[in-house]
């Protein structure tokens, strides 16, 4: 869709960066502020991740070595909310704004000061959200779903948590306002929605996901601040509520919440698989109705969240069998992405490793997201390690992986350098086998009946919570070789084609210079 | 395609300080909240300096790109993107208040039942409050009086003030229709006329519905601290209010827009996207006129 129809003449040179610090505060470029959200991610990244490394020390053996256990939970609690809403939502952003208008042919995003102002909410709503640690009372510590009355019993954080997560809240409906708009209205002539690019698909479904559940957190963190100062009953049956209704509403936002988390992670693989498989997508149309019909039944799943909650039996079994669905889209993704490899031409750069860990990895959480779905048997597993387990290995090797694969591919397209592969097989090996060591042991402990969120346990889980915490720490500490690849790789490096990889690199983004100019297409060009 | 004109094809709009002030004034506008409502004695005054920072951000940033259209900056594609933005932003408010709505009708239909001994979960009413009916309305079993009643407040009955506001807005809804009739019709006279009466109907609404909580708090015993009831009424009547007292300063903005002359029969986005707006919280009223009043 092309905007023929002009009547205004613009004397923009299309290739002056703005200089200074400007051009990062007031920025409207979309490569400007993709980056910001990348660094920022990668900041974020850091502080949760050091957050995680604390916590292991603390879990390495049994009894408190290192903190009290308000702290521990405010570190928990704090982890959760930073790696989520500061790490991987504004990594998929980033990326977004990187490649989307790359993928269409559009020259920027549909609403550049909008999607600044969606960038430059973050900062300040973490500088909120950390600042609670200094109040009376110590961080957030009710985890990061916020339950009553547990979250309604904190300090001074408590309001600081609540107005960063509305902050947060405001910042995400505004990038997926910018993101479905881009996708919609900024499409090169020629590109029909079924010629669309899947990571542009998988965000375009995220971002309707992100508009319709967003306002639903904001709605129910307002009711936990009015039941804490204002005197309103939501949530405290005295007065007519229900905190268990606190749970249903948050799920509804909080279900569709993991597949915003990792919607965009299945359109990178997507991507990224055909290329060094030399085979197109197996399935593409296939693969777009998946990824909808996942979206669709996120709203539908939510209280498989809380089985063991006391709810009437109908409930309890229409959330198993509507959960149980979703593995039928999901299975399609992984047998499509496995089809695609079939009798392919194989290469494993760097990109490829990622994606192909990504692909057993998340296969394994969500195997283990299919046992938990089954009520009965949840009860054993509901507050366990085994849940811990399950939610790390769909969003580290999951997720994450899937952001570091996405970097890969697409860092010698943005500073125009190839990076060097030697460090990035060795950060692939040891960040693989290192997250292993990490999550699966996870597993046993939770089967062994370890319950979650507490700093100290029985002696007899001793031996499998050393191995997750050397694994955390082997993993924690080889990210820092994905810092120095990234730092060497825009400082210089080999010259990257235009193509980059040479395979079935296919997609507009290959069709511009590496790096990609500033504004990433002047003219639409035509998609055939 | 490449020609000499190849820059129109597109708009970018230029870097800009409004967004990175936008994010300093909530910033300032949140932190103010949470210390005050922390109780700390400089809270209120974070809060007022919050609201002052946005307020200003809100105009300048308007006034940017109200100046940048009247140049003819924007062209049909901008328009479109605009255009699209403003009904997905409406969504989301759909769905802010679908959490609201959500709430009212899990504790009517299966939080109350529960509590008061009936229905699936019926342990909780007996085994907590035996003595608890779990009628609507309620302030919940704390209230419970010597007679097992907690018939300590009144309702705002449906056929009074709510029914008049009803027809306020309503109207209202008429007035903006013929407005926008008129604005493309080139018949500037009526359009002033009824656009003024759209935003004066608006704040009439605001007015009743303040007067309304006035009575409300200060007769019939019912406050936000009335229970579950208290909570719920206030909460969706006080957010539907705020969007109409929002809904109505944008009004009056394009008002003045109008009155100097802005807007012409074919382009007129911040017309329609204000309209689209009214329309939504005239929605959004009858869903609780029938939910919360009526039934």
């Amino acid at each position: 869709m092309a905007h023929a129809d002009t009547h205004a003449a613009h004397d923009h040179d299309h290739d002056h960066k703005p200089s200074g610090i400007g051009r990062w505060l007031f920025a409207t470029n979309h490569k400007d502020i993709g980056t910001l959200y990348l660094l920022f991610a990668l900041l974020m990244f850091f502080i949760g991740g050091a957050m995680a490394l604390a916590i292991r020390a603390e879990l390495y053996k049994p009894g408190l070595q290192f903190f009290d256990p308000g702290f521990y939970n405010s570190l928990l609690t704090s982890h959760a909310l930073v790696m989520i809403f500061g790490a991987v939502m504004p990594a998929f952003v980033g990326l977004a704004n990187w490649m989307i208008p790359l993928q269409i042919g559009a020259p920027d995003m549909a609403l550049p000061r909008m999607n600044n102002y969606s960038f430059w909410i973050l900062p300040f709503a973490f500088t909120l959200l950390l600042s609670s640690f200094f109040t009376a009372g110590g961080g957030p510590a009710g985890g990061w779903t916020l339950y009553p009355p547990l979250s309604l019993q904190a300090g001074d954080s408590f309001p600081l948590t609540i107005f960063a997560i509305h902050m947060m809240g405001a910042s995400s409906i505004m990038g997926a306002i910018n993101v479905i708009v881009t996708i919609m209205n900024m499409r090169a002539p020629g590109m029909t929605l079924l010629k669309l690019p899947l990571f542009c698909w998988t965000w375009l479904i995220t971002a309707y996901l992100l508009i319709a559940v967003m306002p639903v957190l904001a709605g129910a963190v307002t009711m936990l601040l009015t039941d804490h100062y204002f005197g309103t009953s939501f949530f405290n049956p005295a007065g007519g509520g229900d905190p268990v209704m606190f749970q249903h509403i948050f799920w509804f936002f909080g279900h569709p919440e993991v597949y915003i988390l990792i919607l965009p992670a299945f359109g990178i693989v997507s991507e990224i698989i055909p290329t060094f498989a030399r085979k197109p997508l197996f399935g593409y149309d296939a693969m777009v109705y998946a990824t909808a019909s996942i979206a669709f039944l996120s709203f539908i799943v939510w209280a498989h969240h809380m089985f063991t909650v006391g709810m009437p039996l109908a409930g309890e079994m229409f959330f198993m069998l509507s959960t149980m669905l979703i593995a039928i889209p999901t299975g399609v993704k992984v047998f499509n992405w496995t089809a695609t490899m079939w009798k392919g031409s194989m290469t494993f750069e760097p990109p490829m490793l990622f994606a192909l860990a990504f692909l057993f990895l998340f296969t394994i959480g969500g195997f283990s997201g299919l046992m938990l779905a089954i009520a009965p048997a949840d009860f054993q597993y509901q507050d366990t390690y085994f849940v811990v387990a399950h939610f790390h290995y769909v969003l580290v090797p999951g997720a994450v992986f899937a952001i570091m694969a996405a970097v890969y591919y697409w860092l010698p397209k943005w500073t125009g350098h190839m990076y060097n592969m030697r460090l990035a097989n060795w950060h692939f090996w040891v960040s693989t086998v290192s997250v292993n060591v990490l999550f699966f042991p996870q597993h046993f402990l939770g089967l062994a009946g370890m319950p979650r969120r507490i700093p100290d346990y029985s002696t007899q889980f001793t031996d499998w919570n050393m191995v997750s915490s050397v694994g955390g720490f082997v993993f924690g500490f080889s990210q820092i070789l994905f810092v120095i690849l990234i730092w060497q790789c825009v400082r210089g490096g080999a010259k990257a084609t235009d193509k980059v990889w040479d395979g079935l690199s296919h997609g507009l983004e290959w069709t511009v210079p590496s790096p990609a100019p500033y504004h990433s297409f002047d003219t639409p060009p035509e998609v055939h | 395609m490449a020609n000499a004109h190849s820059n129109d094809k597109y708009y970018i709009p230029h870097s800009s300080p409004w967004p990175l002030l936008g994010s300093v004034s909530l910033f300032v506008l949140m932190a103010g909240a949470a210390l005050t409502v922390d109780g700390s004695p400089m809270g209120s005054s974070v809060l007022g300096a919050g609201f002052l920072l946005l307020f200003a951000l809100l105009f300048f940033w308007f006034r940017t790109v109200v100046n940048e259209n009247q140049a003819g900056t924007y062209n049909l594609g901008v328009d479109q993107s605009f255009r699209m933005a403003m009904r997905w932003f409406i969504f989301s408010e759909v769905m802010f208040f679908a959490a609201f709505f959500g709430a009212l009708f899990y504790v009517r239909e299966l939080a109350l039942p529960w509590l008061s001994g009936t229905g699936a979960k019926h342990l909780a009413g007996d085994l907590l409050w035996p003595q608890f009916g779990g009628g609507w309305p309620t302030n919940g079993p704390q209230a419970l009086g010597p007679k097992g009643d907690s018939s300590t407040f009144e309702t705002i009955p449906a056929l009074g003030v709510p029914l008049l506001n009803t027809l306020l807005l309503l109207s209202s809804g008429v007035t903006i229709t013929i407005a926008h009739h008129a604005l493309r019709a080139g018949k500037r006279g009526v359009l002033k006329l009824s656009l003024a009466a759209t935003f004066i109907l608006g704040f009439i609404f605001v007015y009743f519905q303040g007067s309304e909580y006035h009575h409300a708090y200060t007769e019939l015993g019912l406050t936000l601290g009335t229970g579950i009831y208290g909570s719920t009424f206030f909460m969706l009547t006080g957010f539907h209010g705020l969007h109409v007292t929002i809904g109505a300063i944008m009004l009056l903005v394009i008002w003045l827009r109008v009155m100097s002359g802005h807007f012409t029969p074919e382009r007129h986005f911040a017309f329609e996207a204000v309209a689209w707006y009214w329309h939504f919280v005239d929605v959004v009223w009858l869903g609780l006129y029938i939910f919360v009043y009526w039934m």
